[in-house]
């Protein structure tokens, strides 16, 4: 079975704990209009791996990963798109005892595969693109329906999770809407971490790379004010 | 022998005779725990370095040298004694009679020192210009008397560069603990001794310079008492308490400053030594924890104030007036203790005491067995200072015992008994531009090496072109180690490490430590050649000038394999010819993969070459690939580096690594972690060495424009810090276009 890879980050440090390999897969289903890594929303990619390829890869990376009581992170483009390819990863990382992470968008239905796959996960790092349902559809071109019904599955499975907003200001900022949130974050079980990740415009050469406009592009990075008023919402 | 000075140590054979070691592993306190312990500057010495900091304002604005002694050719007494202030300072001595005086030393060149005087409006004394010029020669004019035809040209085009044939050559610590521990007038008995062993029945022409050089040694030794005594100390006696052992200890090193004006004046592994001073006057209630700081700083503070006058040509290539006062910190003792004290913490504070600073270059000796407290200590200051580099004691120990030093940048030494003949380095990328146009410089279209079948063909074919510069190599080394040998026996002749060597053995270990450049390139330019095609340009005149690449190859710092094994044949096809040359006195060749901050000079001096890089754009500094190529993260090209063979590179592998604060974590305690965990790995894999950086672009591009408000601003390059805003703007460039890690 043939993975499609977008790229390998050897030092991943914010994606789980301690020191991650990351493998950014191939293809998304949501149009993120903030996203920064446009590149990696096609279905298609010259590049590709077998499990054993990667594993082989991550082996090379074991002292520095088990130092730091790090892991994998399968990361994308939207991982569960190869939902069944990450399966077969992760249950091979788990006989050799490698931490897993599985940061996803949760924008899908739960299935038999996803359920399987969630088996051999260790942590999950959820993101919610937006509580508001009108505005996730604004936002990213999809219900935010199969995300918050992920979180919920996540939570009766007793799945750790790292909950996470990116705070961006006129779109995300809003004061209700971050309450809302707050009550639902409250309403899960399972949760290890929330964070805001400050939004930023430093992928928008991708998009122009990519041929594509940026429409976020009069949209400036939320003050560390801001920052700090989101956070003591979401009680961080 | 028995001193009163040593009462309360553990007696050992190191009483009685030289044996630094010895007195250290019977009386060290190894130290297992954290910071918590460590004191803040005092008032004397805030006041103190803020005298020094106005001092560095003033050189700054004077154009960087703020005053030369051009009238005094410098010896270890020389200078009446100068002060900063005679009040405030707890350690004294200064190499001329003011702070931050330069002092001339011809002995290495006359040249050299003219035009650094010419290049600050100054000149040296009549007398001075008489007597080199007239009565005595120098290393420069002796080098450049026996030089050949062939080595000239090698030096002309660059192939051959930085040697150090017009100036001090450096790379010798001195063991200055020894005048601490026994006083100079033990030193020289023993000295007298060893004289009485060189009384051979033949004496040849080895036994003569011996005899020569151990009589210059004890005209040293008896000088730095003299030196002292303007100070007021009476150094011929052990030091009886901590303050004058850092003293005593500061003495020989600023003895040895004053005679050389070497490359690189280290000073060893010192502050676990004098941490057994430190913990007897504690014991003893003499000194207090702050006290005990104090005199720390001081002696730092010293050591970071440490000139030579040096032209702009050699500023160019080594920026920022470094002087490699490096300083070996911790590592493991062969018993399995580890070597790290409450010293070695205290000496790494004074980054934060006196903030962040190029000079004294720490360099710690990282261990996997080294203890948390101290890991995680130097994680935190790297990530807050940038000012730290790491090299692996877990390999070194194996190589030099548990008593070496780090001279320079990478360079290991077992400190008082063995030397280095520093030799620079030769550009392996001009190499293979010459291997592929027969010997003809790809810029000036000169012939430079004998006459060779340059390649004719379109395309370049990989085994064809890797025996053409398997065979150009052979013409480097020779000619490179006969530049060398040449070199070092007149540095030995006519400029001679007099007061260092009286700090060593009688019998050393002496390296011939070669070095090259541009060993990603070359591999880049071979899996180029290999996995993509590379097509070449030509002049009218057959000259191969560029070369056009077709198709995607893989590109050394990616830990792939396919690559990395041709930089790790590489280094050994070029160190076994090294192997081969037979070397002045002896000397065991080894060779550093290692460029400072030349990186810079040896690019401009390069054609393009066939890994697609174009003409005069900088290599990769040491041992790191060329920037931007490295595009799997910051842990596949240290797993690129680690392959590289120590074994091959006995002077070291130097890589130096950037990253920005937010992708090592989110939180310190994260980052330190992360840091911890990543030096862990790295140097489990049996690698040699790293600079660790942490800092974000737009901080140093704002110093660029800015210099004033970064006076303090230090960073790592290829095995030394530097203030950033000391070096040229095409380094900063440099600095700043290199790969930096993060993720956006």
């Amino acid at each position: 079975m043939v993975g499609k890879i977008h790229s390998i980050e050897t030092f991943g440090t914010v994606d789980g704990p301690g020191i991650r390999f990351v493998i950014f897969m191939q293809g998304c289903i949501l149009k993120c209009k903030y996203c920064h890594n446009r590149d990696t929303w096609e279905m298609t990619s010259d590049k590709t791996a077998t499990v054993p390829e990667l594993i082989k890869e991550i082996e090379k990376y074991r002292t520095y990963i088990e130092n730091s009581g790090g892991g994998v992170t399968i990361s994308g483009g939207e991982p569960l798109v190869q939902a069944e390819f990450v399966t077969e990863l992760f249950k091979e990382l788990k006989k050799i005892g490698i931490h897993t992470a599985l940061d996803t968008s949760g924008s899908f239905r739960i299935n038999d595969q996803i359920k399987e796959l969630l088996k051999y996960t260790d942590l999950v790092i959820l993101d919610i693109k937006h509580i508001n349902n009108e505005k996730a559809i604004k936002l990213t071109g999809l219900s935010n329906k199969n995300n918050l019904e992920f979180a919920k599955y996540l939570s009766n499975e007793k799945i750790p999770v790292w909950i996470r907003q990116v705070l961006i200001p006129g779109f995300t900022d809003d004061v209700t809407d971050l309450q809302n949130l707050k009550k639902f974050i409250d309403s899960l079980s399972n949760v290890e971490k929330v964070e805001i990740l400050p939004y930023h415009n430093l992928g928008k050469f991708k998009w122009e790379e990519c041929g594509e406009k940026y429409e976020l592009e009069d949209v400036s990075s939320p003050t560390q004010e801001e920052i700090k008023k989101a956070e003591s919402i979401l009680g961080i | 022998m028995n001193f009163k000075e040593w009462e309360g140590f553990k007696s050992g054979s190191w009483e009685q005779e030289v044996d630094v070691r010895d007195f250290i592993q019977k009386n060290y306190t190894p130290y297992e725990g954290d910071s918590s312990f460590l004191s803040d500057a005092t008032k004397k010495t805030k006041k103190l370095w803020n005298i020094v900091l106005d001092l560095y304002k003033k050189e700054r604005d004077a154009g960087g040298v703020l005053d030369i002694s051009d009238d005094i050719a410098s010896t270890i007494s020389s200078h009446d004694a100068g002060y900063i202030d005679k009040d405030l300072e707890e350690i004294v001595g200064l190499q001329t009679d003011a702070p931050l005086k330069r002092a001339i030393m011809p002995a290495g060149g006359i040249r050299i020192v003219e035009k650094s005087c010419e290049a600050y409006n100054r000149k040296v004394s009549d007398e001075i210009d008489t007597i080199y010029h007239n009565h005595r020669r120098t290393h420069n004019d002796g080098v450049f008397m026996a030089y050949t035809p062939e080595i000239r040209a090698a030096r002309s085009s660059h192939l051959i560069t930085g040697l150090p044939d017009g100036y001090g050559r450096g790379r010798i610590i001195g063991d200055y603990r020894r005048v601490a521990l026994y006083g100079v007038d033990f030193l020289i008995q023993e000295k007298k001794k060893d004289l009485v062993h060189l009384e051979h029945s033949n004496i040849n022409e080895e036994i003569v310079r011996e005899r020569e050089e151990h009589s210059d040694q004890i005209l040293a030794l008896e000088e730095l008492k003299v030196m002292a005594q303007k100070y007021g100390f009476d150094i011929s006696k052990p030091a009886s308490n901590a303050k004058e052992a850092v003293q005593w200890t500061y003495f020989a090193y600023l003895g040895a400053i004053k005679e050389q004006n070497g490359a690189a004046m280290s000073i060893g592994r010192t502050s676990s030594f004098l941490d057994i001073y430190f913990e007897r006057d504690i014991k003893n209630g003499i000194l207090t924890e702050e006290e005990v700081q104090e005199i720390m700083d001081h002696f730092v503070m010293k050591l970071r104030m440490v000139r030579f006058l040096r032209t702009p040509e050699y500023d160019e290539l080594f920026s920022g007036d470094p002087v490699w006062v490096t300083e070996s910190i911790g590592g493991m003792g062969i018993d399995g203790r580890t070597l790290v004290t409450k010293n070695s913490f205290r000496v790494l504070h004074t980054l934060e005491t006196l903030g962040p600073a190029p000079e004294p270059n720490l360099t710690v000796l990282w261990s996997t067995k080294l203890p948390k407290g101290f890991k995680d200590y130097c994680s935190k200051l790297s990530i807050k200072t940038s000012s730290i580099q790491y090299e692996n004691d877990d390999l070194m120990r194996k190589y030099w015992g548990d008593d070496y030093g780090i001279a320079c940048c990478v360079s290991a030494m077992r400190i008082g008994k063995q030397m280095q003949f520093f030799g620079a380095r030769a550009n392996l990328a001009k190499t293979l531009l010459y291997a592929i146009n027969g010997g003809r410089d790809e810029k000036s279209g000169k012939q430079v090496t004998s006459k060779m079948v340059p390649v004719t063909s379109e395309y370049l074919d990989y085994d064809e072109v890797w025996e053409k510069f398997d065979n150009m190599c052979d013409w480097v080394a020779r000619v490179y180690i006969n530049a060398l040998n040449i070199i070092h026996y007149m540095h030995d002749k006519y400029c001679y490490e007099k007061l260092e060597m009286a700090l060593h053995d009688q019998e050393i270990l002496r390296t011939m430590a070669c070095g090259i450049a541009g060993l990603s390139i070359v591999a880049d330019s071979f899996s180029a050649m290999k996995y993509a095609k590379v097509k070449v340009i030509r002049d009218e005149t057959g000259l191969a000038v560029d070369y056009k690449i077709e198709g995607d190859y893989p590109k050394y710092g990616n830990d792939d394999d396919r690559v990395d094994s041709i930089a790790v044949e590489i280094v050994k096809m070029f160190m076994n010819k090294l192997k081969k040359q037979p070397t002045y006195r002896n000397s065991k060749p080894t060779m550093s993969i290692l460029t400072i901050t030349s990186n810079v000079v040896y690019g401009k001096a390069t054609g393009a070459t066939p890994d697609g890089r174009e003409a005069g754009k900088p290599f990769g500094p040491g041992a790191n690939p060329i920037h931007g190529r490295d595009t799997h993260g910051a842990l596949a090209v240290l797993n690129t580096i680690a392959k590289l063979p120590y074994k091959y590179a006995e002077d070291g592998i130097s890589y130096t690594f950037a990253i920005v604060p937010s992708a090592l974590g989110h939180d310190e305690k994260t980052r330190i972690n992360n840091l911890t965990s990543l030096l862990d790995g790295y140097f489990a894999k049996f690698s040699h060495h790293i600079n660790v950086n942490v800092f974000d672009r737009a901080l140093l591009e704002d110093a660029m424009e800015h210099p004033e408000k970064y006076p303090q601003l230090t960073i790592r390059v290829s095995g030394y810090a530097v203030n950033f805003i000391k070096l040229t703007r095409e380094q900063q460039l440099d600095v700043i276009n290199r790969t930096i890690h993060e993720r956006i």
